[in-house]
């Protein structure tokens, strides 16, 4: 755990609790996962799914729907349970994550898993995407928009801040980019492995208007997405402040659960006590 | 050939609205005429080829045709990933222009020399490699490129290179084109080298020894029947290529004619560039005549290859 780091003072609610508790069993059922980082981006995709973003799940290529790409692939497990949630697949699904006769993978996959809109994983890949997509909905007078959720680990690409400038250059302000910034990577804290402060100012440098919420807190998430675009000529970027593995305390700020091996029934069932909805 | 691409470009965009182009940072005023009468569909990105590719695959998924286009090296070895990630996995319909594939930067050095583009798009899954001869067949394959499922590199040489194909003969992705036949060996080659390939056989023939030219525009998919049926009438056979000896089009029929089991065997050289950083400036031409690529060595090795005593091909 990183003593570094504060945590969040936000208190989940019982949705929140039980789509980690899914988490949960997923991990269990396929004995892996990047499950801090799926506990990290939790809130920030609840909010998306559950009252931002327009989509059918019994026609997940509707030309109209909002173009959402998590960017941070490996946080697949809280899209995984929101998508199944949303019924674009039976929860069947979840209980086969990684395994050879089903449709998720540890990265989430186009093509294979309905309603994912580009395979990622491989990091700093999502922004210039959703770059396409956004210029194709200017080209076409479409009216959906564009979302697109990275990591803070990420934005060490180089590729991420080429595609921020071209961002700001076409003023895609159809286009929302949300950052997890839960301040740890695989090794270490960002301030230790490549430091990225100042982000914010960073964002704003390359051209987006900004805006830094508790990305644990539904009610500044829904607030700051309802006022996007923060500029009509810009693209909006939101600082999401999350912390690793939000939901379980010996799981918080804990890097040897950024990707989880093998966890033991004790520590799942510890976790699922912890998640207890009640 | 550089030229006419570019141009056929601006031509299927005015009649097709799919088509977009992306630019990294090209020379002033290309595609003038396409920026000015079609600027929604026109970009110039900058010196960012991983966001170009990133920005092609999110267009592309929305239904369009993308070109892209930047010098080689930069489209092939600096955005690797991102073409084996966003174009290849998700099997979009974007086409990468390549300028100076091969020797034609040779002034500027091996930074600028794409010299394994072929080999490195090969080994990717759904990738479609095409290296055209001269002008005329440029314009002949570019339609074919509108339609085709998947993305696609296309390979430019110089530009003013000598027109040696032949515009009776319709393009077709994965064709490949016999030029000259013959009986006693068998020349395979694929983009600009065809007129090398071509010059030879006919100084071969003036000594009476008749050798088969097979060019092979696209190099993936390969044309595999067109190689055995041609490798399968004569006893030698030499692939020439402006790249890499490893991995590129030597390679590619090597594998073939390897997995063939000849009951004869064949005797088998690939003539390209050796496995170096080229290290001398100079031309295309004074690179190619370093690395052997002329009419003369190839008339040469082709000699030499078919002298070479059975005992020792066994």
């Amino acid at each position: 755990m990183s003593d570094s780091l504060p945590a969040s003072p936000t208190l989940l609610d019982r949705r929140s609790r039980g789509l980690r508790r899914q988490i949960v069993r997923m991990l269990h059922a396929a004995g892996r996962g990047h499950v801090g980082s799926a506990f990290s981006v939790m809130e920030i995709l609840r909010v998306l799914y559950d009252d931002v973003l327009r989509y059918n799940p019994q026609d997940p290529r509707w030309p109209q729907r909002d173009r959402c790409i998590l960017s941070k692939g490996h946080g697949c497990l809280a899209l995984y349970v929101l998508l199944a949630d949303k019924g674009f697949f039976p929860d069947d699904e979840l209980w086969k994550f990684c395994k050879s006769d089903g449709i998720l993978g540890g990265h989430p996959e186009y093509g294979r898993v309905p309603g994912v809109e580009a395979s990622t994983g491989s990091l700093g890949h999502g922004l210039s995407i959703g770059i396409g997509f956004a210029l194709n909905a200017r080209y076409e007078g479409a009216e959906y928009r564009t979302f697109v959720v990275v990591s803070d680990g990420e934005s060490n690409e180089g590729s991420l801040w080429e595609a921020a400038l071209c961002a700001s250059k076409h003023k895609l302000s159809s286009l929302t980019v949300l950052v997890d910034y839960n301040k740890q990577q695989s090794y270490g804290t960002t301030c230790e492995v490549l430091d990225l402060e100042p982000f914010e100012d960073k964002w704003r440098a390359f051209g987006f208007a900004t805006e830094e919420v508790d990305g644990h807190d539904l009610k500044q998430l829904h607030v700051a997405l309802a006022r996007t675009p923060f500029h009509p000529d810009k693209p909006s970027a939101i600082i999401c402040h999350t912390v690793k593995g939000k939901g379980v305390t010996f799981v918080e700020r804990n890097l040897h659960w950024h990707h989880k091996n093998n966890p033991t029934d004790e520590e799942i069932r510890a976790m699922l006590a912890e998640l207890e909805v009640t | 050939m550089r030229q006419t691409c570019l141009d056929m470009v601006y031509e299927l965009a005015k009649r097709d609205e799919r088509i977009f182009f992306i630019g990294s940072d090209l020379g002033i005023g290309t595609l003038k005429q396409f920026q000015a009468e079609m600027p929604d569909r026109f970009f110039m990105e900058g010196v960012s080829e991983a966001n170009i590719i990133g920005m092609a695959t999110g267009l592309a998924l929305e239904g369009k045709i993308i070109y892209v286009n930047t010098i080689a090296v930069f489209i092939t070895r600096r955005c690797f990933e991102q073409i084996a990630v966003d174009l290849c996995l998700h099997n979009v319909n974007v086409r990468l222009i390549g300028n100076g594939g091969g020797l034609v930067y040779a002034p500027l050095g091996p930074t600028h020399e794409a010299i394994e583009d072929i080999a490195i798009f090969r080994a990717l899954p759904r990738m479609t490699v095409l290296a055209p001869a001269d002008a005329l067949e440029m314009r002949r394959l570019m339609p074919t490129t509108v339609d085709h499922r998947g993305p696609i590199y296309v390979r430019l040489g110089k530009g003013g290179e000598p027109v040696v194909t032949d515009d009776r003969v319709p393009f077709e992705i994965g064709m490949a084109f016999p030029m000259r036949v013959g009986r006693d060996a068998l020349i395979v080659t694929t983009g600009v080298m065809l007129k090398t390939a071509l010059d030879a056989a006919a100084l071969l023939a003036e000594k009476d020894i008749q050798v088969a030219v097979l060019h092979m525009p696209t190099i993936k998919p390969l044309d595999t029947d067109a190689i055995l049926e041609y490798a399968g009438c004569v006893t030698a056979i030499l692939t020439l290529e402006e790249h890499s000896v490893i991995g590129g089009l030597g390679s590619a029929v090597a594998e073939v004619i390897a997995e063939a089991n000849f009951s004869v065997p064949k005797r088998f050289k690939r003539m390209g560039i050796p496995d170096c950083f080229p290290d001398q400036y100079g031309s295309q031409a004074s690179l190619m005549a370093r690395y052997g690529l002329t009419a003369k060595a190839v008339e040469l090795t082709v000699e030499q290859l078919l002298s070479v005593p059975q005992s020792s091909v066994v």
